[in-house]
């Protein structure tokens, strides 16, 4: 397949395309569109889970298997405790690092566990920025409307109103620390708009927000000398009489042994489980996104809300093949750049929400408009050059260097030419139930950032999800770090999991998967 | 998919699309047959091995995945992020193990001359040789020799915007016959210059003070006691 003819439709029908204008769809045309096309609505792809705490929800097959699953830990297991601490920080990433970073300030003894290394996660390459609401025509209150809408009215209102009122302290905080945003010429913060918001809104550190934001809390964690386990997985959580939570077990991946943790409250910030591919989709997500931190809340009887919806982000790479499920920046849209069918024709206006921007993706390459790549697959071009020819040269470098260097990297250059994109499985949007401290329904154990649910609603705004780690992830902080104050270690004990066994027995399910599932096995073994 | 997508053992369906044409490569020595065209990563899964060191984001942005490698037949060794990079035929590398470098610990709010503070946190960071070895080792292109000088004369704020593309993956620090850490130093002029030598936005603390003193309450209460439909139709308003 010749690449540069088709190019060539792109870049024809550039100037026709500039003078064009798209009206977002109406409530009424996202509905009927997101129910023909979003793979939230492909029936085949869900089923009933069998027990627990969420018994009989719908959600995708593969998150059902995680959360039934069996653990790989013995009812047996002697808990002598190798640690004992006030907070267990579970995860590495934005809220795994927030909210150790605020625990430690109030006093408490902080043990930070990670699977992979400080900071390998999901946060670090969030691309189009943070949404908090500090423009001067610009309100909290509006923050919260845009944001409801793109939940489909669907959001926790109280952790909601929590999140945008608490956005420009965090804003501060990070300021502090020496994140340095992007500003205007008068010194403050400059802002762009995100897709499905009304008001410019997104604080950015170029194309670089995530990594910028996360190369400054690892330096500070380490500054602060929290104490950190790297390779230690999270299997298995602990309970005492009361079904409070107690400690987890970990597993050191460098030497298999177990490490018993005792701690009075435990932080989950295990992210989300794009690694575990629900669908068939590729992913954005990191190594370690298997949704560990749901089945181990699950199993100590917490449960989960919004687990039938998950966020397809509309811009994923397929080609070169070692981009695919690859993130595209947001950011592109944000600026202008259009998405064009195989025709030379858009279709959607690009700065709709993301299930609908991802719906209209997946109409039109079922529909025969797509263009097919040598692998086989279909997507659609996101028009790049026009972002220079809209803003003049050198905008593309000056603004989206990680971009650029991504493509380069396969001998792509986005300057001259399009790229090709399809939507990537990219966020849970629901996830574990927790109250306006991060707190879940068992005590003593907090869940913050992507592993928790509630505030996005059905969809997750662009820019929201760095402004949730941080507000979240501290609150878990500063909380977990009160409760320890007040409260003594409960005793250790795996009673929940006896108890999950009986039930997993009762209800016939006896062939379970091994979980967590702690990292994909991409391993082939011929 | 309409079945689960993974069996017993947790095995995840590989994404597909690998070339069928297959080139051979060298992996920490050991000679491999690997679909042309994948990653490094990908090579070493398909190579059988067990990856759990070495993997963090997958795009680029971490930098565990910090590698050397060689085409065939050129001497010269390069590095790359093997998450981002393809395999061609007679490639050989190896994954940087992880390398000891000293990070100073500091309280940059604390710090009252960061500029010269530099030299008691890094005193190795004037040393530099000018060899340009942490410059050619960098996968980012950063100009990393010029970026230390420049942190060494005090121009933090050129080290901030020439280090923002920096992953961490420290491939700068094992070749440094100075004994420097350059994405370390870098780290903190880029912190300092952010605490010590940028404008504090007024319009940040203005919207912090309208907040706390309870200016958008009436617009709470209104909007809080909003039922669904009403919410709805004032959400649906915004454009």
């Amino acid at each position: 397949m010749d690449l540069t003819a088709l190019h060539d439709i792109v870049h024809k029908s550039r100037d026709a395309r500039r003078l064009q204008s798209i009206q977002k769809n109406t409530p009424a045309e996202r509905d009927t569109l997101i129910k023909k096309y979003h793979p939230d609505h492909r029936e085949q792809a869900y089923r009933p889970i069998k027990f627990g705490p969420n018994a009989g929800d719908q959600t995708v097959r593969e998150l059902a298997s995680i959360l039934e699953g069996e653990s790989p830990i013995p009812a047996d297991l002697p808990l002598i405790p190798d640690y004992s601490v006030d907070v267990l920080v579970v995860g590495g990433g934005g809220a795994g690092c927030a909210a150790a970073l605020h625990a430690h300030a109030e006093g408490a003894n902080v043990l930070l566990a990670t699977k992979l290394r400080l900071v390998d996660s999901n946060s670090v390459m969030a691309q189009g920025g943070m949404q908090i609401a500090v423009a001067p025509d610009d309100s909290p209150v509006q923050h919260f409307l845009d944001t409801l809408k793109g939940g489909h009215m669907k959001n926790d209102h109280a952790l909601l109103k929590v999140m945008v009122e608490e956005g420009p302290t965090i804003a501060k905080w990070l300021i502090e620390l020496g994140v340095l945003f992007d500003r205007d010429a008068d010194g403050n913060l400059h802002v762009k708009k995100g897709g499905g918001s009304s008001k410019e809104r997104l604080l950015t550190c170029s194309d670089y927000t995530g990594l910028e934001i996360m190369r400054v809390l690892k330096d500070e964690v380490l500054n602060q000398k929290i104490p950190l386990l790297e390779f230690a997985a999270a299997l298995e959580l602990l309970s005492d009489e009361h079904g409070n939570c107690t400690g987890a077990v970990l597993q050191d991946l460098d030497n298999k042994r177990l490490v018993i943790v005792a701690a009075k409250t435990v932080i989950l910030a295990t992210g989300g489980i794009g690694r575990l591919h629900i669908q068939g989709f590729p992913t954005s997500n990191h190594y370690g996104a298997t949704g560990d931190g749901l089945a181990m809340a699950y199993r100590m009887g917490s449960p989960l809300v919004q687990i039938d919806t998950f966020q397809y982000h509309p811009s994923g790479g397929i080609y070169p093949e070692q981009l695919l499920g690859a993130l595209v920046t947001e950011g592109i849209r944000s600026e202008g750049g259009h998405l064009v069918n195989g025709k030379g024709e858009r279709f959607v206006n690009e700065l709709d929400t993301r299930d609908v921007v991802s719906s209209s993706i997946i109409r039109e390459c079922e529909e025969g408009r797509g263009v097919q790549v040598a692998s086989g697959r279909v997507g659609v071009w996101l028009d790049t050059p026009l972002l220079d020819a809209e803003h003049g040269e050198g905008t593309l470098d000056k603004h989206f260097p990680a971009m650029v260097k991504q493509y380069e990297r396969f001998n792509v250059d986005i300057r001259k030419d399009p790229v090709l994109i399809y939507p990537t499985l990219h966020y849970q949007n629901g996830g574990v139930k927790i109250d306006e401290n991060s707190e879940s329904p068992v005590k003593n154990l907090f869940v913050a950032g992507e592993a928790s649910g509630g505030l996005h609603g059905r969809n997750r705004l662009m820019g929201n999800s760095l402004l949730d780690l941080m507000v979240f992830g501290k609150r878990a902080g500063l909380t977990a770090a009160a409760r320890a104050k007040s409260d003594p270690q409960g005793s250790l004990s795996l009673a929940h999991l006896k108890d999950f066994r009986a039930e997993a027995k009762k209800h016939g399910v006896t062939d379970q998967i091994t979980s967590p599932m702690v990292l994909p096995a991409y391993t082939r073994n011929p | 998919m309409t079945t689960e997508a993974f069996d017993k053992k947790g095995t995840v369906e590989q994404e597909d699309g690998l070339q069928p044409q297959m080139v051979t490569v060298e992996i920490e020595g050991k000679p491999h047959r690997v679909p042309a065209g994948i990653t490094l990563i990908k090579a070493l899964w398909y190579s059988g091995q067990e990856v759990i060191r070495g993997v963090g984001c997958l795009g680029g942005f971490c930098g565990a995945c910090a590698t050397y490698y060689r085409t065939k037949d050129d001497p010269k060794v390069k590095t790359c992020l093997a998450c981002s990079f393809a395999v061609e035929d007679g490639m050989s590398f190896s994954f940087m193990p992880a390398f000891p470098a000293r990070k100073a610990t500091y309280d940059l709010a604390k710090l009252t001359d960061p500029k010269q503070d530099l030299f008691t946190l890094y005193p190795e960071a004037p040393l530099c040789r000018n060899c340009n070895a942490c410059t050619e080792a960098c996968p980012q292109s950063i100009d990393v020799r010029e970026g230390v000088w420049k942190a060494v004369f005090g121009d933090f704020k050129a080290v901030s915007e020439m280090f923002m593309d920096c992953v961490m993956c420290g491939m700068c620090a094992p070749v440094c016959i100075a004994d420097i850490a350059p994405n370390l130093v870098a780290l903190y002029a880029s912190r300092a210059q952010g605490v010590h030598f940028t404008d504090k936005p007024e319009g940040l603390d203005k919207r912090i003070q309208a907040i706390e003193q309870g200016r958008y309450q009436a617009d709470w209460a209104r909007v809080l006691n909003m039922n669904d439909e009403e919410l709805q139709q004032a959400s649906a308003k915004i454009l």
